[in-house]
């Protein structure tokens, strides 16, 4: 089975994202940027799949392509996904930050093009928090799609997933080929080794431009400010539960 | 132009969220409609029909969505979608799983998690984990939007809507398979008056639920957790509060050992009133907390109960 694994580089998860004075947005510039950690997890369960680890057979997954859409440095991103097992590697250079439409469509011409049996990704991108990718790559390719999974198990031509769903788990089986996006609680993904950072140097990743898909990326949404939140300031301290009791009555939430 | 409210039920009733897409709906346009997707799910609508605002509910039936499979929702919604010029639905795991899908197929950019309509084509969202709220004007003619219900008020009932049946579309490509539903008398998460919250403080799960169950029983409260003490495995994830998990916005959220990282606050930061209680003075949980105790939970938890009686 090939595996599609699409990543994405945004801000590092530990960083506070700051937005600009003028409100144009997120200031990234001298942000230590990281791969989604979404997408991370994505990386993990396909080397997993090819590894045979956990509860899958021996190769699942025969090849791990990865595909980023994004900046030059975005290169290091998918350099992190070879390190951690994937094969081989795909840039589709882009210096504006483009819509879930727009990647979906470039996406599905990559599809098109690899012809994977499975889309593994993260289930939203911790920078702008859309969460539509997966489900609008399975749409355009009229595929079906598991979102939020938790655990995923491959077989007779099926990706059998639990989903993490409002409420509990919900287990569903999607036929072959199809895209599936990943929860937090999949798996914990691992730090590449030293070794497989150099190897990872030798692994082909090809460049390409946005162009040459010759799909339509033109956004939709027009940004008119990004603001900071309403800050809330602290309150005051209580010296035991007897008072938070009293503090909490009186300002009628008990 | 008319705006589609996708409801959001649990078999019987229309959940509260539905009443705060509708305020959402009722903002971009006065003609609203609620479309009911399930199976046995006539109570439903006759409910939705009492919405206040609301100009007429369909309902639409068939296996698939009965478990809200994405692939079932698309096709039901694909030829009704023409009606009308967005289509509303709370931002939950199953709106955020078809809603998208949806717009794709009618080639709209989806607009997520919103928490304000500015005007009928522009909306405000938060992105980055709630650092930031972002201001977006649709070019788009059909608007595919996911609303937060706590940024929302609940619209009335006291409505008298008729509803009407529609063509319920099945998956073919996806079946259900089983579903583990967590069973509890407590209110759900994202709907209750009073969250007690837990955090990595409290070391494992027996003691999670220890401290935590009889606290929330005693205050009608629904239990919730950080990220850090549900990856550590103390609580479900389905408790998990923060900007990955659920957003609530409760009368009263209770913090017990939570330190309050980022990706936390932006999960609860809308609570009327934030009450922490924390051994460590400099956790930044008491930055945002309106009362704040720097106390071991397991010195306060057990005179907080005996102080609530």
């Amino acid at each position: 089975m090939k595996v599609l694994v699409p990543v994405k580089r945004v801000i590092d998860s530990n960083v506070k994202a700051r937005v600009k004075a003028d409100q144009t947005g997120v200031d990234l510039a001298n942000v230590k940027m990281s791969m989604n950690p979404f997408d991370e997890i994505a990386v993990e369960e396909a080397v997993r799949m090819k590894e045979g680890k956990e509860h899958h057979a021996a190769g699942t997954a025969d090849e791990i392509v990865v595909v980023s859409i994004g900046v030059t440095q975005a290169q290091e991103t998918i350099r992190t996904a070879l390190a951690m097992g994937a094969d081989r590697g795909l840039l589709i250079q882009s210096d504006t930050d483009l819509e879930p439409l727009a990647v979906a469509k470039l996406l599905k011409a990559v599809v098109d093009e690899e012809k994977p049996d499975l889309v593994l990704l993260g289930k939203q991108s911790i920078d702008g928090d859309n969460n539509a990718v997966g489900q609008m790559l399975a749409a355009l390719l009229d595929w079906p799609q598991a979102t939020f999974a938790g655990k995923i198990v491959i077989e007779g031509g099926k990706a059998t997933v639990t989903r993490e769903v409002d409420g509990g788990l919900q287990t569903v089986s999607a036929a072959l080929p199809a895209v599936v996006s990943v929860d937090l609680r999949l798996n914990t993904p691992r730090y590449a080794s030293l070794p497989n950072i150099m190897k990872a140097k030798k692994k082909e990743i090809a460049v390409k431009a946005v162009a040459d898909y010759g799909v339509d990326t033109a956004p939709r949404l027009k940004v008119l400010k990004v603001a900071e939140p309403p800050k809330r300031s602290a309150g005051v301290k209580v010296a035991d539960a007897a008072e938070l009791v009293s503090k909490l009555k009186s300002a009628g939430v008990l | 132009m008319a705006v589609l409210v996708i409801a959001d039920h649990d078999g019987k009733a229309v959940r509260d969220t539905t009443h705060k897409t509708v305020t959402a709906a009722l903002a971009i346009s006065g003609d609203v409609d609620v479309l009911v997707l399930g199976q046995g799910a006539q109570g439903v609508a006759d409910a939705a029909a009492r919405i206040t605002g609301v100009r007429k509910v369909l309902l639409a039936e068939s296996a698939g969505l009965g478990k809200m499979l994405a692939e079932a929702v698309e096709a039901t919604v694909l030829p009704l979608a023409a009606g009308y010029d967005a289509v509303l639905t709370p931002a939950n795991t199953d709106g955020k799983n078809f809603a998208p899908r949806i717009a794709a197929k009618l080639d709209t950019a989806p607009i997520s998690d919103i928490v304000e309509v500015v005007s009928a084509d522009t909306f405000v969202r938060p992105i980055y984990a709630g650092n930031a709220l972002e201001t977006v004007q649709s070019s788009d003619a059909k608007k595919v939007i996911t609303v937060r219900p706590t940024a929302f008020a609940a619209a009335a009932d006291g409505g008298s809507a008729k509803v009407e049946t529609v063509t319920g579309a099945d998956a073919s490509k996806t079946t259900f398979v089983s579903e583990e539903m967590v069973k509890s008398d407590r209110p759900e998460l994202g709907a209750a008056r009073i969250v007690v919250s837990g955090g990595r403080a409290l070391g494992s799960a027996e003691e999670f639920h220890a401290v935590m169950d009889p606290l929330a029983d005693k205050l009608g409260a629904a239990v919730g957790a950080s990220r850090a003490a549900v990856d550590a495995g103390y609580a479900p994830n389905d408790y998990q509060v923060g900007q990955t998990g659920k957003v609530v916005a409760p009368a009263l959220y209770l913090a017990i050992g939570i330190s309050g990282a980022i990706q936390h606050l932006a999960g609860m930061k809308d609570s009327k009133v934030i009450a922490a209680i924390n051994k460590d003075p400099d956790a930044p949980i008491f930055q945002i907390a309106d009362y704040g105790l720097v106390q071991d939970y397991k010195v306060a938890v057990p005179e907080l109960m005996k102080a609530l009686g």
